[in-house]
């Protein structure tokens, strides 16, 4: 039993070992333990999708998951996202389609893109738009971001 | 907000989790997905002193196909379940689970957790009361088996005691015949629905063998025997369905912040209405 602990996880390739605080959720612990403070914290309840991120090859909410519980893990964040080039295309139908204003939901609806396109998402309006339902966007009313997410769909070369 | 501050552990056999909650004296909470007891720990509506994260534990994983039913470990993910191609002898299950939440959560969240959790407009509960699943629980005394049907007994109350595991869920397989509904009503794709339906039939010219299981109209997921009843023997038209809807009367409809009772109560029509639809079609 134990209030803190030792984990050992590779974030955006690179190999990471820290003692955290058991209560520290995953997307803290990137953001003022390694200092990657590209993933965003909006309600830290799991609604808003700000802190979506990629966790053992799946998109999941970082303010729901513990750091202790990525032990072992892989975590992939918007940085690493980008240092690979997986989210070249999408980055860039987002800035041509004026995807982001503000830009705070954009890491999480990025992620959460990238994991529909990857898994062979349909370039369907209403089913991006059902897939992007648990990332909450309070600038562009999601119309654009649509419109991008399906652009790299139909252009192929995102997945 | 943040959690406040617990102790954390990760078992390694199921065993060894039971012990660690029966020495808790009710202080410790299992953690599965955490994607409901986390925002609540977040919220601090809880507040567990320990934490028994149940992910190292072999004996609640795995799909596996036993005869009849499908056996379903506590700890598989709505993502494990979407992606196993066993699920597709159980088409009701596949049927909501593209509605429960988010891509996010799914692959987090699990059968168990929602189970155990027992909130009243969550899918699960409601799928496992109309498909008479048998939840598997272990506590210190051991194994012990429960129908769905009697394992949901109010408010995030269920027949599991807070020294027990859920470890497992037993659910039949679609027999040849049989046939499934299922839709909800949502503010938005993958909230908790305001009400919905799961249905499973043995027969449809006339309705036959009729099991309706209702989630987000009451305390708790629901079936209403004489409604079931009233529409067995039908052809399940509208005049069928408007005769039997009054047997709905047995429900106790809860109002909240965002719909009145008798707004729910109407939204349950509805949703029975366009499954049945549906699956009549
Ligand atoms: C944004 C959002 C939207 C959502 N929308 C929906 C929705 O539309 N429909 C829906 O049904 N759910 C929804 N959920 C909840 C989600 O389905 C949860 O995953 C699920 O309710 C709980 O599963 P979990 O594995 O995350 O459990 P946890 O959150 O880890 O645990 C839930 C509770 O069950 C207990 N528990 C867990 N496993 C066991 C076990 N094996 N034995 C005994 N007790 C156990 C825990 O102690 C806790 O009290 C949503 C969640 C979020 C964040
Ligand atoms: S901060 Fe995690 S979903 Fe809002
Ligand atoms: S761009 Fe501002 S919240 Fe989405």
């Amino acid at each position: 039993m134990t209030r803190d602990a030792r984990i050992t996880l590779t974030v955006n390739g690179e190999e990471i070992s820290a003692v955290v605080a058991v209560r520290t959720n995953l997307v803290d612990f990137l953001r003022h333990d390694v200092g990657l403070t590209g993933s965003h914290v909006g309600c830290e309840h799991g609604v808003c999708g700000a802190c979506t991120l990629e966790l053992n090859g799946k998109a999941v909410r970082g303010c729901l998951t513990l750091a202790v519980q990525a032990d072992g893990g892989t975590v992939t964040t918007v940085e690493g996202l980008a240092d690979s080039g997986r989210s070249d295309a999408l980055r860039a139908a987002f800035t041509r389609r004026n995807a982001l204003q503000c830009g705070f939901c954009t890491p999480g609806m990025l992620a959460s893109a990238l994991s529909y396109i990857e898994r062979g998402g349909s370039d369907d309006r209403q089913a991006i738009r059902d897939h992007i339902s648990g990332n909450y966007c309070r600038c562009t009313g999601y119309q654009s971001v649509v419109d991008a997410i399906s652009d790299v769909i139909r252009e192929g070369d995102g997945a | 907000m943040k959690a406040p501050d617990f102790d954390y552990c990760r078992p390694g056999t199921l065993a060894e989790a039971l012990s660690l909650l029966a020495g808790a004296d009710g202080e410790a909470q299992p953690l599965a997905g955490g994607q409901s007891l986390m925002p609540m720990m977040n919220f601090r509506v809880a507040a567990p002193e320990i934490l028994v994260d149940l992910a190292g534990i072999p004996e609640l994983r795995g799909i596996a196909r036993q005869g009849d039913m499908l056996r379903i470990g506590a700890m598989t993910t709505y993502r494990e379940l979407q992606d196993d191609p066993a699920l597709q002898a159980v088409p009701l299950i596949a049927m909501a689970l593209p509605h429960i939440a988010h891509d996010a959560v799914r692959n987090r969240g699990t059968i168990g957790g929602s189970l155990a959790l027992a909130d009243a407009a969550a899918e699960m509960p409601a799928l496992m009361m109309t498909l008479n699943a048998v939840i598997e629980l272990a506590g210190p005394d051991g194994p012990r088996e429960v129908p769905a049907t009697e394992f949901f007994l109010g408010y995030y109350e269920t027949a599991c005691e807070p020294d027990e595991l859920l470890v497992a869920v037993r659910v039949p397989v679609a027999q040849p015949g049989e046939v499934f509904g299922f839709h909800e009503l949502v503010q938005r794709h993958g909230d908790y629905a305001m009400a919905g339906v799961a249905i499973r039939a043995t027969g449809v010219a006339p309705i036959a063998g009729l099991a309706v299981g209702f989630f987000g109209v009451s305390d708790r997921a629901l079936r209403v025997p004489a409604f079931e009843e009233a529409l067995t023997g039908t052809d399940g038209s509208e005049a069928a369905i408007a005769a039997a809807l009054p047997k709905l009367d047995a429900i106790e409809f809860e109002g909240d912040t965002k719909i009145s009772a008798e707004t729910r109560r109407h939204y349950a029509g509805v949703a029975l209405k366009r499954a049945l639809k549906e699956m009549l079609a």
